[in-house]
């Protein structure tokens, strides 16, 4: 195996124990899409918008920010500092926490351009790991698959607390605030904004108050993943209520915010993560020790999905835009809800559906077993994650009929 | 209640990137930014290729903004594979190396020092002396420990040889190192053709593992063929390279953050593993890396004009740079200093190793608000026909009694 014929040697890997991992659950959902030649099949695995037509979305006022920064000839591609687009930085806390936030306005909150969700979770639970005095974090049962992984790395230890409840395919309250009060004090607690991934669960307004209260009085602190700001009820403020009631209180906590959905902008990983202090001198101390996080890890965030984003922000015309076409995105979505729940209704589906329509956000948790889904993918084409989530986002009009025959199939047939 | 926060210490700030930040705050006219290590053109002004811009026109407005794979875009991976194996290497014809696009060079760099710590996590690795000062923070992040190798002689402005092969036989066998493929980042100052052919022979006595970040192909020679050169002997004499590669300077790409970390491996099959192991550190750090950069060059690299324009602007960087070494040197031979400047022409890349002091560096500041770090690293992509006389008489100003 040598190159060279005279050099007489060949290294032996130092990497030949090594094991094939195995296929990312999510992801790898898209990877048996792609090899099947159905051609009734249907993605309802990972968690991209797509259109009536089932196409990927770009946002009309993206391709304007856009334009706009590519004709931009004065634009460099300078290294962002470590801490990111500052306009971006600004914009995006005021996005999550409201424009008028005294925790803004008083400089307590410290903002770090990140690689989307992921990125923010990760260089969170970084921090957190080095700097905060408990090690474990509380995460909901079920959650994101990928946030247990991201939490170990990062050096903390991760707990579950009951979350979902199979029997009534809603919110297990009394398990929730159970779990919670016997924590240990100080203890991070992660909360999902809005539209749980994956269940679609989100607790009420007063259900969120009790949370707060309890949380509070445990000094527990929150960390919350906000991936779908707007995208759940189409209101961006609607959705970051429970965020912002936890500041309005006075109290830390921290936010991941993510734009890959709610701006279509996926593939260029553009997030935030913002940590509310007490103090704005504390919250400059933070960002200090943020960046050695950053530093080692990727030196300083990519600059083209963020400047789409603070362009988009920071225009009144193209904001407003903005919230018009995120609206109709939500808007779609719920509407598939109740088109896919008339037609089970429709067929007789034996069990109860209206999860369906109750659930919010881009993900439906069916309660279909691992069977039934198994059996959906062979007998109908039909591809989802193993614990019976379907993303909302990948059917439409015509394909809902197709999902309700072999929702009825699998409910009637496997059992 | 008060502060979780309460003990958190202020952190210290970046050695390099604090230079440029005292440097915006001068107000004097003549103040000169020769810190940080992004290419300058001749009036000082950063520079988009234009290879880079018509990539861009063709861009925008025309694709969607999927998430790429976890390893990242593959045509991008495949173009930037062909950079450091060549063209037509048997090792990219067999399928033998693990390839993920990664967050510029040190987004690679974290990610082999991860799954070093992971798959081999007795092991340690060895860093020159010195260093890209963030490399150290990269391997301690990743809990991987470090040893120092020789590397710059400090009497010579030169490379210490002997001081690197001695710790190169003295390491355990089937030690990692790190090393700077081509334009050491922070002295310049390369081994010849024939010292890299000896360290490759040594490596293979002891059976060491090679790590090659390589940020600045094309950019130190103005071939990146040429640049490539380390690697090549490497692989030709058989070792299983990992390389760290970056688009940040060669492409001018720095906050796109486009880079690619490759592993050669015996096999198909093992490149497979160790790809898919890569991914599932890379999942639980960003879940997969950002598309525009990686999409500018995989449009640049794959459009035989397009990269043909490419190399003529990277070898116009490196000449400029080539250029400017070459000018400072006369210029202070010409002042009649008594210290020899050889090694401003003898070092290749983005940096010189002056060997200014510390205290001298402080003078440069104080007196001539000259900016640069205080090991006497010199940006000379920050020297312009402009300011190279200000320069040079400010050099000589702090040096001639020394």
């Amino acid at each position: 195996m040598s190159a060279s014929p005279t050099s007489g040697f060949h290294a032996d890997s130092v990497f030949a124990h090594i094991d094939r991992a195995p296929e990312d659950p999510i992801l790898g959902v898209t990877v048996a899409y792609n090899k099947d030649p159905s051609p009734i099949k249907l993605n309802l695995g990972v968690g991209a918008y797509r259109t009536e037509e089932g196409k990927p979305l770009v946002l009309n006022v993206v391709r304007q920010a856009e334009q706009q920064l590519v004709n931009d000839r004065s634009r460099v591609k300078e290294y962002l500092p470590i801490v990111g687009l500052a306009d971006f930085n600004k914009l995006s806390a005021k996005l999550i926490l409201g424009a008028d936030s005294p925790a803004v306005q008083e400089n307590r909150v410290t903002t770090v351009q990140c690689l989307s969700g992921t990125g923010s979770l990760r260089v969170g639970g970084e921090f957190l790991a080095r700097h905060y005095h408990q090690r474990t974090i509380y995460i909901p049962l079920p959650t994101w698959g990928n946030h247990p992984k991201v939490f170990t790395l990062a050096g903390l230890s991760v707990k579950t607390y009951r979350y979902y409840d199979p029997a009534t395919r809603g919110l297990n309250f009394q398990g929730l605030l159970e779990d919670l009060g016997s924590a240990p004090s100080g203890a991070i607690v992660l909360l999902h904004a809005c539209a749980h991934n994956p269940t679609g669960v989100d607790p009420t307004i007063q259900q969120w108050e009790q949370i707060r209260q309890l949380m509070r009085s445990k000094s527990l602190l929150p960390f919350f993943d906000s991936a779908y700001q707007g995208f759940a009820s189409g209101s961006l403020d609607a959705d970051a209520q429970p965020v912002r009631m936890f500041v309005a209180d006075g109290g830390e906590c921290l936010v991941a915010q993510s734009y890959a959905k709610n701006m279509g902008l996926y593939g260029e990983r553009v997030g935030a993560l913002s940590i509310v202090c007490k103090t704005a001198d504390v919250a400059s101390r933070v960002e200090s020790q943020l960046k050695l996080v950053i530093r080692p890890m990727y030196s300083n965030p990519p600059i083209h999905g963020a400047s789409i984003v603070a362009t988009i922000l920071k225009d009144r015309d193209m904001y407003n835009e903005w919230t018009i076409e995120l609206k109709a995105m939500a808007d779609r979505i719920i509407s598939m809800r109740q088109k896919l729940f008339d037609a089970l209704r429709a067929r007789g589906t034996p069990g109860d559906w209206s999860h369906i329509i109750k659930q919010i956000g881009m993900f439906t948790f069916t309660g279909l077993n691992s069977e039934q889904v198994a059996f959906m993918t062979k007998e109908y084409h039909i591809y989802m994650t193993s614990d019976g989530r379907i993303s909302m986002a990948g059917l439409s009009s015509k394909t809902v009929p197709h999902l309700a025959d072999a929702i009825h199939a699998a409910v009637t047939r496997v059992v | 209640m008060s502060s979780w926060w309460r003990s958190v210490d202020p952190a210290p700030k970046d050695p390099i990137l604090g230079v440029t930040e005292a440097f915006l705050a001068d107000s004097s006219p003549n103040k000169v930014n020769v810190g940080v290590g992004a290419y300058r053109d001749d009036n000082g002004k950063p520079v988009v290729l234009e290879c880079v811009r018509e990539a861009e026109r063709r861009i925008a407005g025309n694709l969607n903004m999927e998430y790429l794979p976890m390893g990242g875009s593959v045509k991008m991976v495949e173009e930037t594979l062909k950079l450091s194996y060549g063209e037509k290497s048997e090792f990219i014809r067999d399928k033998r190396i693990a390839a993920v696009q990664s967050l510029s060079g040190t987004g690679a760099c974290r990610l082999f020092a991860d799954f070093q710590k992971r798959f081999h996590p007795d092991s340690q690795i060895h860093i020159p002396v010195p260093t890209w000062a963030n490399h150290h923070n990269i391997w301690r992040d990743a809990q991987v420990p470090q040893r120092t190798f020789h590397y710059y002689h400090p009497e010579s402005r030169g490379l210490d040889f002997a001081g690197l092969m001695d710790d190169i036989k003295n390491a355990p066998n089937g030690s990692f190192f790190l090393l700077h493929a081509c334009a050491h980042n922070p002295t310049g100052v390369d081994p010849s053709e024939e010292q890299w052919r000896e360290i490759s022979h040594q490596f293979k006595a002891k059976g060491h593992f090679p790590f090659f970040d390589m940020a600045y192909q094309g950019f130190a020679s103005g071939d990146p063929e040429r640049d490539a050169k380390s690697i090549r002997i490497f692989l030709e004499d058989g070792h299983l390279v990992g390389i760290a590669q970056s688009y940040a300077k060669n492409m001018g790409l720095y906050g796109q953050r486009v880079g690619c970390l490759s592993v050669l491996c015996e096999d198909e099959k093992q490149a497979m593993a160790v790809k898919s192991q890569l991914q599932l550190l890379a999942r639980p750090m960003y879940s997969n890396p950002p598309v525009h950069g990686a999409l500018i060059v995989s449009t640049i690299l794959s459009d035989p004009g397009l990269k043909k324009l490419w190399l003529k602007e990277v070898k116009v960087m490196a000449d400029r740079i080539i250029g400017m070494r070459t000018a400072l040197r006369e210029n202070l031979e010409k002042m009649g200093s008594p210290l020899s400047w050889e090694h401003i022409t003898n070092q290749i890349g983005m940096f010189c190793y002056s060997g200014l002091a510390p205290e001298q560096v402080d003078r440069l500041t104080s007196e001539f608000h000259i900016y640069l770090t205080r090991n006497g690293r010199i940006s000379m992509a920050g020297v312009t026909t402009g300011n190279i006389g200000y320069l040079a008489n400010a050099i000589h100003e702090v040096t001639k009694s020394a």
